[in-house]
Order: C-alpha cells, then structure tokens, then sequence
C-alpha cells in the first residue's frame, strides 16, 4: 500500500464533480451496522485531532473520510487507501460528540471495498489462513513441537470443518474467488 | 471465595509468535490459585476478518462464545483483541436480539447455538483487577521491586470503546499502574501514554506504526524508565521484536526492554527470569533481572 505522501487521496484534492456522487451510495449506506449515525457528523474533527495514526500521516484524516462518505464518494472512497489506514484504537469513538462509531463506518467501508474487488494483501493472507486452519496465522509446526519442551500443553486443534461450513455459508472464499 | 476457574482463549498471536507471554502468564495464575481450562476446538476470535466481512466477525465470535457456554465457564484471554472482540459480540448479541436470530440461523449449520448471558469475558488484567484482586496479588509477593522504575502501555482494547468494556478509565488509566505497583516497583508517567502502537495496520503500511512506536519509546526513555510493561502480544511485538527496526528508521537508540506484565509479577513472585521467558525477549532484560 501506499506510503505517507503517495496516495491517491492527498490533501490538495479539494474539488469534488456531481459525477464523483453516487445517489444510491448515499442512500443505501446509512442502513450497514455501525453507519447508523453517519448524518450525525457534524465535522469537528475530534477524530483526526486526537487519532494517533492520523499524527504521523498526511493521508489518513477520518473526519475528510467521513465527510466523503456522507456525501457518496463511492468510488474515491471504496478506492481510497486511506481505509485501510485506522489501526482500531477506538479514541475517536470515545471522544465523538455525536455518538459516531468512526471505526465501525471504516469496517463497513472496508468490507464494502472488499465487495467492489478491493482487499490489501494482508488481510487476503489472514482470511486463507482462517480457512485452512482456523487459526488468524500460520502457526509454524516447530513453535507446536516446543511447546511440550517448554511444559505447555497441546496447542489445542481448531475445528477446521466447523469453519469452512460457517465460511460456506457467509460466501468468504467465494467473495476472495470473485477477485 | 471459591476457587477461580476460567477457560482459556489463546488466540492465535501468542502461540505463533509470543510463547513468553503464555508461559509467564500461566506461571503466575497457577501461583494465584486460579484454575485454567484449555479451550478445545477453539477458532479465530474473528478480530481481523471484521475488515474482510463484519457477519464472519459476528459468527466467529458466536462459534467460540457458544463452546465457552456449554462448558459453562468464563473466557480468560491474555490478548486484549480477542477480549475486545468477544466481549463486544457477547453484548451485541444479547442485546440485539434479531442480530442474535440471524447468527443463530447460521450457527445452526455447525450444530450451535448462543444462548448469551451465560459467560463473561475477562482479559487477564480485568481478571487480576476484578476476580482475583490486588490483597490477593500482593500477598504472593515475596521479593519487592522497590529499586525498578518502569512505564506501562495498556493497549487499546483493555480500555476501549468503552460503551462496549467499561474498565478502568481510558482517558486516565490507572489499574495497570496499580498492577505493577503490587510488585514493589515504580510506574512513570509519560507523554501519550494511552496512544496505540500501531501494531494493527502493520503489513498495510509499516512506517507510520514504526514511527508511532518510536515516538512511544522516545517518551518512555525520556522519563528514564527502566523497562516498558505490556499486556498485549501486538503491543509486545511493536515494542520488542520491531524495535531493533524503529531504531533503524529513526536512527536513534531505545534500549528498552518491554516485559509481559506477568514477567514483572513473577519477578516479584521470587520466579527465575528464565522460568519467565524473559531471556526470550529480543531487547535483553539484563539490568532488570540482576
């Protein structure tokens, strides 16, 4: 992914096109969990003062992210590496004024990215591994073998049938297949 | 108070890269008097496949919280992304009943049901806090750390979002604090003390989290603390096995060592450092252990 000062969403972009909004984008958003309050946002930019990640990056501001979405950028958000920027530490959803879940709307914003083809490597790589071993990582076999040196019981075995039929049912691997 | 016992959730970060943390842990629980079960079966607490698809999160969550109510015993999590995570689905789901009739219809597929209300969720230092306590704590200790300053980093999900946790106060933590001064030693205050290390959006871009990091190190060797304590495996990778390449991107030099809180505690406990796995970590604890 991009790095600090080359991403697609720089901080000279200020022109926004009527063909840059999506009406049914607009609309159909407000319905995902955790983007209930979207509307709310009244852009005081609590989120991005007190964002840690946002103090040592250009790209990433969450209030212009919100603020994009609220008006429908589908596209240049949904494309936007901005997204996969906000590290989850749940400052801004502490401190919004107006109740907005900030990391709940970047989720929903991912996983609508992710719909529209759009999934960085890491979280492709963490997905298979969830598959084929339940476990978020591959767990190399020499760390299992040491355990019992080191008077740790079995790693327990996760249910990887279990898994792969709730995975099934979801459509994840078919979601990553339509890539 | 009769006997604690808990079901312990693993996760996956600890046994694939931080085995010190686990085995410190369990040292000093076995210690405390407290029971811990192994979880059987066990997946993902579904943390990282939020990004990917927010139901799998939900579903994941459910399948672990469903195996912990039918043995009908409290989760103990040492990671606080799994704490987070199932702490957050087991309120959800309860309170949202129709969201709990969705997940339930695709539990079925596995044989599985949540019921919710059943179990709670603790991560390890609510579990010290809370259930175990700090007389309980402090009558364990047998050598005081009276001669050791060191600075603490709570990681995010102990604290955060707190309509969801509700533990301690995420603006001013203090409990972690109070958990190190059990064992005798001093715990700093230091510039953004309650900032995330970053650790999450490794792999999607790795020089703001190194760079955030390293401003933690930076605040934390100011105030000239020992050692930096953690309760986190993330927050123990960033610190400790990614320092050696903060220092390289900053060029500048840390030098500190970041112990699990359980390593600190055993220390106090009379336990030998290398009983601890703290001659496994990658910044040498050597002042502290002499």
């Amino acid at each position: 992914m991009a790095d600090n000062k080359n991403s697609n969403e720089t901080k000279t972009v200020r022109e926004i096109k009527m063909g840059d909004i999506d009406l049914d984008f607009k609309r159909e958003i407000t319905s995902l969990p955790g983007m209930e309050k979207l509307r709310l946002c009244f852009q005081c930019g609590s989120c991005t003062a007190d964002c840690p990640i946002a103090r040592f990056s250009d790209v990433y501001n969450p209030r212009r992210l919100l603020r994009m979405t609220q008006l429908g950028m589908k596209d240049r958000v949904l494309n936007s590496d901005a997204i996969w920027l906000c590290a989850a530490c749940f400052t801004c959803v502490d401190h919004c004024p107006q109740g907005v879940d900030m990391s709940a709307v970047l989720r929903a914003l991912r996983n609508l990215a992710v719909k529209e083809g759009v999934l960085p490597n890491v979280f492709k790589e963490l997905t298979d591994n969830i598959a084929k071993t339940g476990y978020a990582y591959k767990i190399p076999e020499l760390r299992i073998k040491r355990r019992a040196e080191r008077g740790l019981p079995d790693l327990p075995k996760s249910d990887v049938t279990a898994v792969s039929k709730l995975f099934d049912v979801l459509g994840i691997q078919k979601q990553k297949e339509n890539k | 108070m009769s006997e604690l016992k808990y079901l312990l959730f693993l996760g996956c970060a600890i046994p694939y890269r931080i085995p010190s943390y686990e085995v410190s842990a369990r040292k000093v629980l076995k210690k405390l008097g407290v029971e811990v079960v192994e979880m059987p079966d066990f997946n993902c607490c579904g943390l990282p496949i939020g990004s990917v698809d927010h139901e799998a999160m939900l579903v994941l969550a459910a399948r672990n919280l469903c195996l912990a109510e039918q043995k009908g015993l409290d989760i103990l999590t040492l990671c606080p992304g799994c704490a987070g995570t199932l702490r957050k689905v087991n309120k959800t789901l309860q309170e949202d009943k129709k969201l709990k009739e969705k997940i339930n219809g695709i539990l079925k597929e596995v044989g599985l049901e949540f019921t919710g209300g059943k179990i709670r969720v603790r991560h390890l230092i609510q579990a010290l806090v809370e259930d175990i306590g700090f007389d309980k704590i402090k009558e364990t200790v047998v050598k005081s750390l009276s001669d050791l300053k060191v600075a603490e980093h709570n990681g995010c999900h102990v604290l955060r979002p707190t309509k969801y946790i509700g533990f301690d106060d995420p603006e001013n933590p203090v409990l972690l604090k109070k958990l190190i001064e059990a064992t005798g030693a001093e715990c700093l205050d230091y510039m953004y003390e309650t900032d995330c290390c970053g650790a999450p959006i490794i792999g999607v871009n790795d020089k703001i989290p190194l760079r955030l990091a390293g401003d933690k190190l930076r605040n934390v060797k100011a105030v000239n603390a020992q050692a930096l304590i953690t309760v986190c495996p993330f927050c123990h990778m960033m610190f400790d096995i990614n320092q050696p390449r903060i220092e390289k991107l900053l060029s500048e030099k840390f030098g500190i060592p970041v112990l699990h809180y359980p390593q600190l505690l055993g220390l106090a406990m009379g336990m030998d450092a290398k009983e601890l796995a703290i001659d496994e970590l990658r910044v040498k604890a050597t002042d502290i252990i002499n």
